[in-house]
């Protein structure tokens, strides 16, 4: 699959350039500028109420950004519905609760990407829904309800409806959050191992330091009293780093405030 | 797909004693057809013989995405489960081994639900045991409310002034408007379909014992009822339904409070209070409508039509009306409240409850209303 294509081009999928964040003249966030590189797994973290949700909105194209710009695949992300629609193909989205539809089944959750966005016929979808779902660990349960899944199979079925057209980028909404240790760490094996069998690029939003250690390659801090990102790089090195700045530090050792 | 880059395809053939499928091209969702897609694969079905060594070659491959694997792990399933055939898969490229591996890492779990629907005896059987069970259910709930509306009599309830308040104001200012508007056009239907009638018979005058007596006794009650069944009732089915979903009605209960007490109480006890209040003001609307019937069509004089209407209802009519619709009341947020507290956890299920809580609730508002129309002719009253 475009092995070596992908790897060597390292271009940014995401950028955002002095991205400001408000919702009416309550500023969120201001002045972010990063990247997204192609291939690698972003987190991004904060404390509670830091934005970081709300950044994730932004990069879905759910919310217009106050000041500044950002860039998927080297343009800025369109306002017209038809192209907003044509982007959206092209990434997956898995938000906290799993948010699957509730009166359909697992497997129909998983076909309705495919039944909007492909020609293919039911017998295919079919295929292709077993094979998914058997990727997340959940073969055989298509014909559940999401409410006979436990917390941890939801998010998991999520997964699956997320991945359902190949997307090139994956986002997560706190994906640990309300999943026991195992589950969680479960769920960041298989983030990683689908990030290195699909090539996906992922972007994960996330304070559970567990998993930021576990699946990093690169984290945004953000701030929410400066109210802008004051870090950005591999987090187990920014642990380390005293030239980090304290807040992040603090963050990522669990230190209070004394 | 002109250019050769834009091609896919499968090659059978034997080569000592294995059978070799040669993948070829670009199996992606945007390049690989439909038509062609099952060409192929009747192709690779029909080389699945018994026992056979499958071995699957993709050198030529140039691009693949994940529709290929559930392409072929169906196929593959297909194989080993009905024909026994063995995949030899050597030459696979890394990454969609992982993938494959990745698939098969949790066994499937055996589907426990049945393909086939159940045979008609065992509907009508789990019907039958449904319907008992929700009556069993309906009176359970009755029987809890009358036990708290007890002790809220004693005054040993978990009650809190300021929701009663805030359920009395929606059920009954908040309604005001629409009750209005619906009463005023009910009263002018009727006399003006009774004034044309009426007037072959010269006997306009009557327009207002049609619109005085089918209003407080009948109408009014019952329009009311639809109407608050389909506002309040609907309401409380989807706040008390949500309320489920998130689990704060069992908040309510680990913290030792009846969701009864706190949250049906006071709406039940709100609209059997508003809904006679609503009901004499749809009076007096859809008799003052009847009236600009009355001096518009016909020539009766308002001094007329009000003394008319004085002769013609008496005080009874007023307040058989007005008790009905205190049992209306009682029907609609019983309806309500029992099945938002009986919803699933999920959001489809908030929007069955609502639905039901108002077929219910004009169900029976309209069974009650034949059985006190038998019940008042009897009495005589």
């Amino acid at each position: 699959m475009r092995d070596e294509e992908k790897k060597l081009c390292q271009e940014p999928i995401i950028e955002a350039r002095k991205l400001t964040m408000a919702y009416g003249s309550l500023v969120v966030q201001k002045d972010l500028n990063f990247k997204v590189r192609t291939g690698e797994v972003k987190v991004i973290m904060g404390g509670s109420g830091c934005g970081k949700s709300t950044l994730l909105q932004h990069l879905i194209g759910m919310m217009a950004p106050a000041a500044g710009e950002i860039f998927f695949f080297g343009e800025p992300i369109p306002s017209e519905e038809g192209r907003l629609r044509n982007l959206r193909k092209r990434f997956g989205v898995l938000y906290q609760g799993g948010a699957l539809w509730s009166s359909l089944t697992l497997a129909e959750n998983v076909a309705l990407p495919l039944e909007e966005y492909t020609d293919l016929n039911k017998r295919e979808i079919a295929e292709l829904v077993d094979f998914k779902l058997s990727l997340v660990g959940l073969s055989g349960l298509g014909r559940r309800y999401p409410s006979e899944l436990s917390g941890g199979m939801k998010k998991r079925a999520g997964l699956a409806r997320a991945m359902a057209l190949d997307p090139e980028v994956l986002f997560f909404d706190e994906p640990s959050a309300g999943l026991d240790p195992l589950s969680s760490r479960r769920l960041d094996e298989l983030i990683l191992s689908l990030r290195e069998t699909l090539q996906a690029t992922i972007v994960v939003v996330t304070h559970e330091l567990d998993s930021i250690f576990a699946i990093a390659d690169s984290a945004l801090f953000l701030d929410s009293g400066k109210k802008t990102a004051t870090a950005e790089g591999d987090p187990r090195k920014l642990r380390d780093d005293e030239n980090a700045p304290s807040s992040v530090r603090k963050f990522l050792r669990r230190e209070a405030d004394s | 797909m002109s250019d050769q880059g834009r091609q896919f395809g499968v090659e059978v053939r034997e080569e000592e004693g294995e059978v070799v499928w040669s993948f070829s091209g670009e199996w992606v969702l945007r390049v690989a057809s439909n038509q062609r897609r099952d060409v192929y694969r009747k192709r690779l079905v029909h080389s699945l013989r018994e026992g056979r060594k499958i071995r699957l070659e993709m050198k030529r491959m140039k691009d693949w995405d994940t529709s290929f694997l559930g392409f072929l792990e169906a196929l593959r399933k297909t194989g080993v489960n009905e024909h026994g055939c063995t995949f030899v898969d050597e030459s696979v490229p890394d990454g969609m081994r992982k993938l494959m591996n990745l698939a098969k890492a949790v066994p499937e779990v055996p589907s426990e639900k049945s393909e086939k629907p159940d045979s008609f005896l065992t509907q009508v059987g789990l019907g039958t045991v449904g319907v008992f069970q929700g009556i069993r259910c309906y009176h359970e709930f009755i029987g809890k409310l009358l036990l708290d509306f007890g002790r809220l009599v004693l005054g040993r309830a978990s009650w809190r002034t300021k929701d009663f308040w805030l359920a009395l104001q929606q059920a009954g200012p908040q309604a005001l408007p629409i009750v209005t508007l619906l009463a005023f056009l009910t009263g002018l239907i009727i006399a003006f379909i009774g004034a044309i009638q009426l007037q072959k018979l010269a006997a306009d005058i009557f327009v207002a014992d049609l619109v005085g007596l089918s209003m407080t006794r009948e109408l009014a009650a019952v329009m009311t009822g639809v109407i608050m069944a389909g506002r309040t009732g609907a309401a409380y089915a989807a706040q008390i339904g949500s309320m489920r979903v998130n689990e704060e009605i069992d908040a309510l209960q680990s913290l030792g409070i009846s969701p009864i007490q706190f949250l049906v109480l006071p709406k039940v006890i709100a609209l059997v209070l508003m809904m006679p209040l609503l009901t004499a003001f749809a009076n007096v609307v859809s008799i003052f409508g009847g009236l600009l019937v009355a001096m518009g069509v016909t020539d009766v004089t308002v001094a007329q039509y009000h003394w008319q209407i004085v002769g013609a209802v008496s005080g009874i009519d007023v307040l058989v009306g007005l008790f009905k619709s205190m049992i209306f009341g009682v029907i609609i947020a019983l309806s309500g409240c029992y099945r938002g507290l009986r919803c699933g956890k999920d959001a489809a299920s908030v929007g069955r409850a609502t639905t039901s809580a108002v077929v219910t609730a004009i169900t029976w508002i309209v069974v009650f209303d034949a059985l006190f129309a038998v019940v008042f002719h009897i009495l005589g009253i």
